[in-house]
């Protein structure tokens, strides 16, 4: 690791110690959003990892930032994993949005004093999110959006919403890409849905009735829309990826400590074969998920042809490694691992999700396995 | 107004640090070298006073071995404009006499209004060298501040004695140390971990400073014998029977600990 990658993470350790670690199980608990402790991320440079740095961005590589968002997770799996989802958006408009539209927006998402949300999943569409229903009818040199986004993460604290809406036919081609500041009539949200994990993140229903902006807050093309949404998934695949190695590193390295002190038969677990073979099994399917997703963040910086498969691929492999491992982690604890006061079963139900969010793994699956039986044109 | 601030690079507070008994010097190895917190608070105070006076210069300023550098950058990162690191093999195990010409002569060198250490390292833990600094510098000293006022041209603070505070004032130039009781320093933000890199970082030797550490004309310390810390054994169990407190009290004074 370079010396300037080891001092980015070492400042993460020391945020993630000193601010997430000591809250993570009452945050949890008590359902709480940390915004305040969002703000302190922001001035540490973590609202825009990988935004240009002229309107507040830290301009890091996307390989710097996996190791990032692995340091941060180990404090809060569930507050990190926000981050990422915040850093998409910001990242989006950074990428996609014009110099007035970066001017207005990226600034407050870098320094997260503004925070930002992704709308595209739909009650009715998911996977398949080129069949999502919600409209953007032109009127004028305005949009009226009417439709209602499912399962968005910081919904009703945000400052924008990045909302994917049908501006054209059917397909995917007939999707835009719109930011709609908090505060515009019309736009409401559903009640904090209760989950099984993630709980120090809201997530509600994002509810757009006759929503008004103007068309000059639309990214990119009109029919551009899908585009832009899937390549911030893409960066989204690699960070969830990165949480999730992070929250089952912590367990294993607390699973190891546990094993030393616990004494059973008269010695310490740590001295039982089987023990010390289940340890080597979670340490290796960690560095294996660690080394497919450096792998798919160099590809991302240097934009190969191959980047979506090698996303999908990482993503897929180190949300399933380290669900397995945080859940062995919890089976080493044993009763204890199923107290709160561990940490572990938090954990365990944070990471649970990842295998859900961003493309579910049947659709990193899907993505892989298409371009294998993809026949030579 | 330039400050010198200096920073130590210390094996980890929550970790073991040991001695290493072939050498007499600080083992490296076990455990994970650190910025000491003390320095961390030192620069801290020159970082807030440079915040609301723009004109002001903060350098970092270390004598330790050539792999500390990314510990004294980590002063770079928090906000100084540079550094100086003074590195070479002969003034390993340099005793204080020793650490303080050679800190002096760079202080002299680099030019300097304001000078702020940390009261002692938490490795070394000497706690003598701000006021040997002041000496060989001709300067005002003023040791273990709680409180630090910098103007443009004086440094005013608080010193905590056994029974009482101290009101303590000092024209520029001056060298001076705080405690812990100042605040704790800023968090380095990866936007000043990436321009850490180009600020400017001077390595300078013994000899481009004219220090001799073989120079046998200056009184130096010699260590005699070194030990193994003995391991630490149980303590002493006193059982309340109705005269427990008198029992304590009996220890205590047989042990002179009050």
């Amino acid at each position: 690791m370079s010396e300037e990658r080891e001092a980015l993470i070492a400042a993460v350790r020391e945020f993630a110690d000193a601010e997430l670690a000591p809250n993570a199980s009452q945050w949890d608990a008590e359902k709480f959003f940390p915004i305040d402790t969002l703000r302190k991320a922001g001035s540490l440079g973590l609202g825009g990892v990988y935004v240009r740095e002229d309107f507040g961005g830290s301009a890091l590589t996307r390989a710097d930032a996996v190791a990032v968002f692995e340091e941060l997770a180990k404090g809060d799996t569930t507050v990190a994993a926000y981050i990422s989802i915040h850093n998409m958006v910001a990242w989006m408009i950074d990428t996609f949005g014009d110099e007035g539209q970066r001017e207005r927006w990226v600034p407050g998402l870098a320094a997260m004093t503004d925070l930002g949300s992704y709308c595209l999943t739909e009650p009715g569409a998911g996977s398949d999110a080129a069949a999502i229903t919600t409209s953007a009818v032109r009127d004028g040199d305005d949009y009226v959006i009417d439709g209602v986004k499912q399962f968005v993460s910081g919904a009703g604290s945000s400052a924008v919403y990045v909302v994917m809406a049908r501006t054209g036919g059917p397909g995917a081609k007939g999707i835009s890409a719109i930011v709609v500041p908090d505060g515009t009539p019309g736009l409401s949200f559903g009640r904090n849905e209760a989950k099984m994990g993630w709980n120090a993140q809201p997530t509600r229903q994002v509810i757009l009735e006759g929503v008004r902006v103007p068309v000059l807050n639309r990214l990119g093309a009109e029919g551009a829309g899908f585009g832009i949404a899937l390549k911030g998934l893409n960066g989204g695949r690699l960070n969830i990826a990165a949480c999730s190695i992070g929250g089952a590193q912590w367990a294993l390295e607390r699973a190891i400590q546990y094993v030393h002190e616990r004494e059973t038969f008269g010695a310490p677990l740590a001295e039982n074969q089987s023990i010390v073979f289940t340890l080597a099994d979670m340490e290796t399917e960690l560095q294996a998920a660690r080394a497919l997703l450096e792998r798919a963040a160099i590809k991302a910086d240097e934009g190969a042809v191959d980047v979506v498969t090698a996303c999908a691929m990482a993503k897929r492999f180190a949300t399933d490694a380290a669900f397995s491992v945080a859940n062995t982690a919890l089976q080493l604890h044993g009763g204890y691992g199923y107290l709160h006061e561990y940490g572990i079963e938090r954990v365990v139900r944070d990471l649970r999700v990842h295998q859900i969010l961003e493309g579910t793994n049947e659709i990193m699956r899907l993505i892989v396995g298409r371009n294998l039986v993809k026949r030579p044109e | 107004m330039k400050i010198i601030v200096l920073v130590k690079e210390v094996p980890d507070t929550y970790g073991e640090r040991k001695l290493d008994l072939e050498t007499g010097l600080a083992d490296r190895a076990a455990s994970e070298a650190v910025l000491d917190e003390i320095s961390e608070r030192a620069l801290e105070v020159a970082l807030s006073y440079a915040d609301s006076a723009p004109d002001t210069e903060v350098v970092v300023l270390s004598m330790a071995p050539e792999s500390a550098a990314a510990t004294i950058r980590k002063g770079l990162a928090m906000g100084a404009a540079s550094a100086v690191h003074v590195t070479d093999p002969a003034l390993a195990g340099a005793d204080l006499g020793l650490t303080a010409r050679t800190l002096a002569a760079a202080i002299r060198r680099t030019g300097f209004d304001l000078v702020i250490t940390g009261n002692l390292s938490t490795d070394g833990s000497g706690g003598v060298l701000p006021a040997m600094l002041a000496e060989l510098l001709e300067v005002p000293n003023m040791t273990a501040l709680s409180v630090v006022e910098v103007t443009a041209d004086s440094v005013t603070g608080t010193r905590s004695a056994d029974d009482g505070d101290m009101r303590v004032r000092a024209p520029l130039p001056a060298v001076i140390s705080i405690n812990e009781a100042l605040p704790d320093a800023r968090f380095p933000n990866f936007k000043g971990i990436m321009a850490a890199k180009k600020k400017p970082f001077e390595t300078l030797s013994a000899a481009d400073l004219g220090v001799d550490p073989e120079d046998v004309s200056a009184p130096a310390s010699i260590m005699t014998a070194i030990a193994e810390k003995p391991p630490r054994s149980a303590g002493v169990k006193i059982t309340d029977e109705g005269d427990g407190g008198t029992k304590i009290a009996e220890y205590l004074i047989e042990n002179r600990l009050v």
